[in-house]
């Protein structure tokens, strides 16, 4: 009241709304306070476009100019020289559209491209009720089914091959299930162990033999040699995942156990094959790995390069599951053994399915590595898509084509590669509500 | 322990059937296991050597060649590699939205793609895109030097100057090694004076005027007293009173031995102005000059005055006369200049393609790794760190040395081991272009010719082994040193 009666003037009715100046909204707001809120940031900007435009100037022309039609490098040149006139360098793509198959699937029969594809397929349904929580649980049976699936669609020959394997596994599920009350828990571990090995070294194949006798049921039996391209290092990777998961979860559990024996050799197994690069261990695979097998064995170099690549990785995955181990309280492992539940149980029932949750991004990080790292089987005389350009190369009509090819194989890698690595980022973030 | 006592049984047992079966095989083949042949002639040269080797070196000697040339590149990598990784991952938390994205394009475009294609990418590029040495050749070439016509950039590598020491180098080491020493010393009194009257001394400014102002006051010294100082040049076969042109023409392109060593840069200079080109034989004492003389191979000789005369009356077989040229004794550090000779370069260090494309490649994949784990410690140091820091009234240099940092740090270090560990094993792929890695020598020639794949895999992975817990134990040291001191 004293307020209105000390000043002149009161305004009795609202000002019009005003728009606000136009620097401090839309697109001019946003490029000052992200572009150029700074002289020093200014400069950056302008720094970056002319690197984005003369990035863009030298490579647009050239890739979006390139030719998809023709048959050899030549050809391409022709076709150039016909549109462009003499001297401009444009892509030749049409290198990728001749052999885009080859990059993929390498010798794979091109009438049987449907069973990789299907196992792909297969192999998506088996994964996704690991990697997504809404998927259906009876699809875990898928999961335990695609390996052997899997085999039978790609290398084909008898279905009763992989059946009888799998035999063997389902010999050591009994044996563990059911043996526990009279042979004990460590009796019957070793029991699931010991006899489902010698089942497969000495009962699987005759038997698979005798039954495809009686009942014969297969498809075209596809040799590892016609393996090649993204295929094969898709094989490669994805085998070495999920055959060095068991057993990196071992090495885990071995190296936090306190078991002196088991604790020191986990740690020397991890840190030798840790410190040694993937080259040196493919190469022990193709040149040594006869040596420290009884004399006369011999099997097929992808098969050799596959345990080693196993190997290798379990190393890693080990790492990755024992900081899992490690990033879990304390209280968890007490709280199993209050409940009075064995090592093996309290593992199984409480604290693997914890840690292995928290590992998955680490799990899914050293695949993307190992996939990445499967370019290096070329070296040993395996033809992954490096391997496939080389050949590509090699043959008369593409002699001197290198950028396309290096493209493509790239862009097919990146796409992978940046999918897995946003899928481990989303689970991150996912695993990660309530800490923040 | 019934479990222990199986485990080690099982163990055991496995490693008794490898060796086993490992000894049976090797007897099979007729082998046996001997490291003797480290000690044979290798017998295949390497085209880069750090020290000295050649094909009638032993087989160990190759390894070391090898290990020396793995090493190289993987200190080159981590440092570019820290480097790179630094700047990107900075930039990429910078506010600026498009710097930002750049560094978000090229992280992810090397960390999903496979090292191995980089690696051939960029050879491709050194190998495909560059001029041939003879594009440099004639009046107006196709290619030309740059940075002042001291870096060549061909189809065979990068040609770069070479450092040649001359007199007085050994007192500009020593006073940089004082300098060192001084700046340690002034750091150590700045903080006691510090931590005693509250009164900060500009520690960086002081640092850095140490490092470079002692040296340079020695070497600006040298070079305005002694650098001028004119050392007389013999000739082998010259006439009384002969130049430098004359001597030249008629003795095309000819070899210069000189102690000291800038003195024989200088003399190449001056020859380069003439048309000509003098390559440098290197000498390491009077003696071996002498010898080099009279067995024909230089033809220039620089020495001082005094050593002139007896060299003159001394050498045997060959005729030596003074020239009425006369030429610079030189600087203290001098860079000797590569310089086109016949279908290559000659002079000054080559760095091959093989080691560029190796070295690019691991610092850009590494870096890109590296500037993910940067962004992730500054990420980690919270916003109240920074704030906090304001309210007491530090400076933002001050809040990022004294707080920001030492706690990103912390987050940093341990990721980075195995970043360095990465990038020493990945070193490996220099399969890929060729580079003479100890794999390559090693584990590829050594093992081919003598047939020993196991014992030269067991020492490569030995190699291996030890360099990457070397590494990690070096890092883990440091790392101990800046973690968070708990009481």
């Amino acid at each position: 009241m004293t307020q209105s009666h000390s000043q002149a003037f009161v305004r009795t009715e609202m000002l019009a709304e005003q728009a606000p100046p136009v620097s401090e909204m839309g697109a001019i707001r946003w490029m000052r306070e992200n572009l150029f809120s700074s002289i020093p940031n200014a400069l950056m900007t302008l720094v970056s476009l002319f690197v984005i435009y003369y990035v863009l100037a030298g490579l647009s022309p050239w890739a979006l100019g390139g030719i998809w039609n023709a048959d050899s490098l030549s050809e391409c040149r022709e076709v150039r020289d016909a549109l462009y006139g003499e001297g401009r360098e444009v892509a030749c793509w049409a290198v990728i559209a001749d052999r885009w198959h080859q990059l993929l699937f390498g010798f794979y029969p091109s009438e049987l491209y449907w069973r990789p594809i299907l196992t792909l397929v297969l192999f998506g349904v088996g994964v996704a009720p690991i990697l997504f929580e809404h998927a259906s649980r009876k699809l875990l049976l898928m999961t335990v089914a695609v390996p052997f699936i899997a085999y039978f669609l790609l290398w084909g020959g008898s279905i009763w091959g992989p059946v009888a394997v799998a035999l063997g596994f389902i010999l050591g599920w009994a044996i563990l299930t059911y043996t526990q009350d009279f042979l004990g828990s460590l009796g019957a571990t070793l029991a699931a162990i010991v006899l489902p090995i010698l089942y497969w070294l000495y009962f699987s194949a005759p038997l698979g033999n005798a039954v495809q006798d009686i009942v014969p049921l297969g498809i075209e039996a596809i040799g590892s040699d016609q393996f090649g391209g993204f295929l094969l290092a898709l094989v490669i990777g994805i085998t070495g995942i999920i055959l060095s998961l068991p057993l990196g979860v071992l090495l885990a559990l071995g190296r936090q156990s306190d078991l002196f024996i088991i604790n020191k050799c986990s740690v020397i197994f991890i840190e030798v094959i840790r410190g040694i690069p993937l080259i040196v261990w493919l190469f022990t695979a193709s040149l040594l790995l006869n040596y420290f097998l009884p004399p006369g064995t011999s099997f097929d170099l992808m098969l050799r390069v596959i345990i080693m690549v196993t190997l290798f990785s379990s190393a890693y995955i080990a790492e990755v599951v024992r900081g899992g181990l490690a990033a879990l309280p304390r209280g968890q492992y007490e709280g199993a053994d209050s409940l009075g539940l064995n090592y093996w149980q309290s593992m199984q029932l409480i604290i693997l399915p914890q840690a292995l949750k928290i590992s998955i991004p680490g799990i899914v990080s050293s695949f993307i590595g190992l996939f990445k790292d499967t370019t290096l089987v070329v070296f040993v005389g395996l033809s992954d898509p490096i391997g496939f350009s080389n050949l590509i190369r090699a043959s008369s009509d593409w002699n001197g084509i290198y950028w396309e090819l290096f493209i493509f194989i790239g862009l097919c890698f990146w796409i992978f590669c940046f999918s897995m690595s946003r899928y481990s980022q989303w689970l991150e973030r996912k695993l990660n509500t309530g800490h923040r | 322990m019934t479990i222990q006592v199986v485990a080690f049984l099982l163990i055991m047992g496995g490693v008794v059937w490898l060796a086993n079966n490992t000894i049976q095989n090797l007897s099979e083949l007729g082998k046996d296991f001997d490291f003797g042949f480290l000690s044979q002639r290798a017998g295949y040269d390497i085209n880069q050597r750090l020290i000295e080797y050649s094909n009638d070196s032993p087989h160990a000697r190759a390894a070391l060649v090898g290990i020396l040339n793995t090493l190289l590149v993987a200190l080159l990598g981590c440092i570019t590699a820290t480097i790179v990784g630094v700047i990107a991952g900075v930039l990429r938390l910078s506010k600026n939205w498009i710097v930002g994205r750049l560094m978000t394009v090229y992280v992810e475009g090397f960390r999903n793609i496979p090292l191995l294609l980089w690696i051939i990418a960029i050879f491709a590029v050194m190998t495909e895109s560059t001029p041939q040495p003879r594009d440099f050749r004639g009046v107006d070439p196709e290619a030309t030097m740059i940075l002042g016509e001291s870096v060549a950039i061909t189809n065979r590598g990068i040609f770069i100057p070479a450092p040649v020491w001359g007199d007085g180098s050994m007192l500009l080491v020593l006073a940089f090694l004082a300098s060192l020493v001084l700046i340690y010393i002034f750091r150590r009194i700045a903080r006691k004076r510090q931590e005693a009257t509250g009164e900060i001394l500009p520690v960086f400014w002081g640092s850095l005027g140490l490092f470079f102002i002692p040296t340079l006051f020695v070497y600006l010294a040298f070079s305005a007293t002694g650098a001028r100082d004119q050392l007389p040049v013999l000739a082998v076969g010259a006439e009384q009173g002969m130049t430098l042109e004359g001597f030249a023409d008629q003795n095309g392109n000819p070899a210069i031995c000189a102690l000291p060593r800038t003195a024989a840069v200088n003399l190449s200079t001056d020859l380069r102005a003439i048309g000509q080109r003098g390559s440098i034989i290197a000498v390491e004492s009077p003696a071996e000059l002498q010898s080099n003389l009279e067995s024909g191979e230089c033809v220039l000789a620089v020495v001082s005055p005094q050593a002139a005369e007896t060299l003159i009356a001394g050498v045997d077989g060959v005729a030596l006369a003074p020239l009425a040229d006369t030429v610079d004794r030189g600087r203290p550090l001098q860079f000797e200049r590569p310089q086109l000779a016949g279908f290559n370069f000659e002079g000054g260090v080559q760095l091959r393609n093989s080691l560029i494309a190796l070295w690019v490649a691991l610092s850009l994949y590494t870096g890109a790794f590296i500037a993910e784990i940067v962004r992730a410690g500054v990420l980690a140091v919270s916003h109240g760190q920074t704030e906090a820091a304001s309210a007491l009234g530090l400076r933002p240099r001050r809040t990022m040395n004294l707080v920001v940092l030492p706690q990103a740090l912390r987050v940093i270090i341990p990721p980075l081991i195995s970043q360095y560990l990465n990038l020493t094993k990945n070193s490996s792929l220099a399969i890929a272009v060729g580079y003479m890695d100890v794999r390559a020598t090693l584990g590829g020639i050594t093992i081919n010719q003598t047939g020993r794949e196991l014992e030269g895999m067991l020492l490569l992975g030995l190699f291996y082994l030890i360099t990457s817990l070397a590494i990690a134990g070096v890092m883990n040291l440091y790392n101990a040193s800046v973690k968070l001191q708990e009481r």
